[in-house]
């Protein structure tokens, strides 16, 4: 019992912690406030701006949100696609590679080319630099099929599609839901840059005229709603992970 | 009258022409109704042996024929088991062993709506291998020597003709097997199946088999061919039998030149 709540608290305690550190650091090198400003004064800001913060996050979430529905449907066809068949795996993969190392940032000016500045090019930034992870992940959890377990259903008959079905899909969920913690805080990132790069709202946004004004403390507070907004999405994927493949979490390990 | 299985101067190379020989001029007739095993050193192509049998890779040369007709797509009528169960972790034992019945037919399209039939087969089947009752359990809540059992039964649960077992007891301890070696020759006495058992335990082969080939190192072909003649029903206590122990013996001899 006193494991588990200490585990609880945790999280709770080096947060805080964190912040106190932050905060004496501030006061006892007598750090000036539109250098480094005290979570005291980040946390005013936050209560001074809230209804600009809300506006700004919620502009912000609701394009990761687009761009991430996008990148899982597409990510997910594609990985499986991948997984198929070699030949599209070996036409693909080098393309693909080579996409995603092209930093997002160089292609946000042509999507404003295209698109125009605001939600288009954010949802399409978060959409492109979050799809990869789950293309990678949905192809090698196909690739663990056991291939004995292959052979037995081989045997009696069963095509390429039933193994896909029976086997590969239920096997690569685990790697698809791993993939969808990551994708998520990817496709934020994505937004935020295509927002600080070209648009009129959004925290990025928000952030980049605080910055032109000198408001020091909104910087910071942008930055907390961003890592706040980042946790709970990335919780909701943790859940969700938990809730559909929790057969495949059965290790003590992470918990010892 | 041709034999059940019936590999009639096989060869087969991996990789196409120019790749490795895996077998070469190998010839193995198993009877309707018999327990064959088939022993030899490693590497001497006895998968290969599985795959030909069951209409996953055919032959380079020669002829492999089941049940009366020559081999040319999956056989269907084959169960298989591998020294890894190869259970599915997100389906219970039950639902593992009706995973079969989803693929082959009559079962496939009957399954949906005859579906408490065929669970009521599954949990006899459980029954008969000493898992009454554990149909509700994931495979990795059983012991290695349960899931290899419920593996038997997946292998067993489309009623197949012919059981493929290759090393199937090999992952497990010295008890376990002795334990599962009077489940599967229990199996076959009350089922009457065709069963080609590949195995390195000559006194698994022995206790178990009617007829055992012993195959040579690779390319794998049929070095000797052994009648074990111990009459049925065997009790464990026969492996502790002089005769039990002159076969085992005799192939043991018979290896040590195969890996020459």
């Amino acid at each position: 019992m006193k494991t588990t709540l200490a585990i609880r608290l945790a999280p709770w305690i080096a947060t805080i912690a964190l912040f106190v550190v932050w905060e004496a650091a501030c006061r006892i090198f007598n750090i000036p406030s539109f250098f480094l400003p005290p979570p005291t004064l980040v946390f005013k800001a936050v209560v001074d701006y809230w209804p600009a913060l809300y506006k700004h996050s919620l502009f912000t979430l609701s394009s990761t949100l687009v761009g991430f529905a996008m990148a899982v449907g597409f990510g997910l066809a594609l990985g499986l696609a991948v997984g198929w068949s070699r030949a599209i795996y070996a036409g693909v993969y080098p393309l693909m590679i080579g996409f995603n190392a092209i930093p997002k940032v160089a292609v946000v000016p042509i999507l404003v080319l295209w698109f125009g500045i605001g939600f288009v090019p954010a949802v399409l930034t978060a959409f492109l630099i979050s799809f990869f992870p789950i293309v990678v992940n949905v192809a090698t959890g196909l690739a663990t099929i056991e291939p004995e377990l292959e052979d037995v259903l081989k045997a009696l008959g069963a095509s390429k599609l039933d193994i896909m079905r029976k086997v590969g899909i239920p096997r690569a969920l685990p790697y698809f839901f791993g993939s969808l913690k990551v994708a998520i805080t990817l496709a934020f990132v994505g937004a935020v840059i295509s927002e600080s790069v070209a648009s009129n709202v959004g925290i990025g946004n928000l952030m980049l005229q605080a910055q032109a004004q000198f408001q020091v403390p909104l910087i910071f507070a942008g930055l907390l709603a961003l890592a706040v907004e980042g946790i709970v999405m990335y919780a909701m994927m943790a859940w969700l992970e938990a809730r559909m493949t929790g057969w495949a979490q059965r290790s003590g390990f992470a918990q010892a | 009258m041709t034999a059940f299985v019936a590999l009639d101067d096989v060869s087969h190379v991996y990789g196409g022409a120019g790749g490795t020989l895996a077998v070469d001029g190998l010839s193995i007739h198993v009877n309707r109704g018999e327990f064959a095993a088939v022993v030899g050193p490693s590497g001497c192509g006895k998968s290969t042996l599985m795959k030909l049998a069951t209409g996953l890779q055919f032959p380079f040369k020669g002829k492999v024929q089941v049940a009366g007709s020559v081999v040319s797509q999956p056989v269907k009528i084959a169960g298989m088991a591998f020294q890894a169960p190869t259970l599915l972790p997100w389906r219970t034992t039950l639902e593992n062993l009706l995973l079969p019945l989803e693929i082959v037919e009559p079962h496939r399209s009957r399954l949906r709506r005859h579906k408490a039939e065929y669970v009521a087969r599954a949990e006899a089947l459980l029954a008969s291998v000493g898992l009454g009752g554990q149909g509700e359990k994931y495979p990795w809540q059983l012991s290695g020597g349960m899931q290899q059992r419920t593996s038997l039964c997946r292998a067993l649960i489309h009623e197949p003709d012919l059981l493929m077992l290759d090393e199937p007891f090999g992952a497990l301890d010295a008890f376990t097997r002795e334990e599962l070696w009077c489940v599967i020759r229990d199996l076959q006495a009350a089922r009457k199946i065709t069963i080609v058992l590949v195995t390195h335990d000559l006194r698994e082969a022995t206790f178990l088999a009617d007829r055992i080939f012993v195959m040579s190192a690779r390319p794998g072909r049929v070095l000797a061919e052994r009648v074990v003649d111990i009459p049925r029903p065997r009790d464990l206590e026969v492996t502790f039998s002089p005769e039990f122990g002159a076969i085992v013996h005799e192939l043991r001899e018979h290896i040590v030149v195969a890996r020459r």
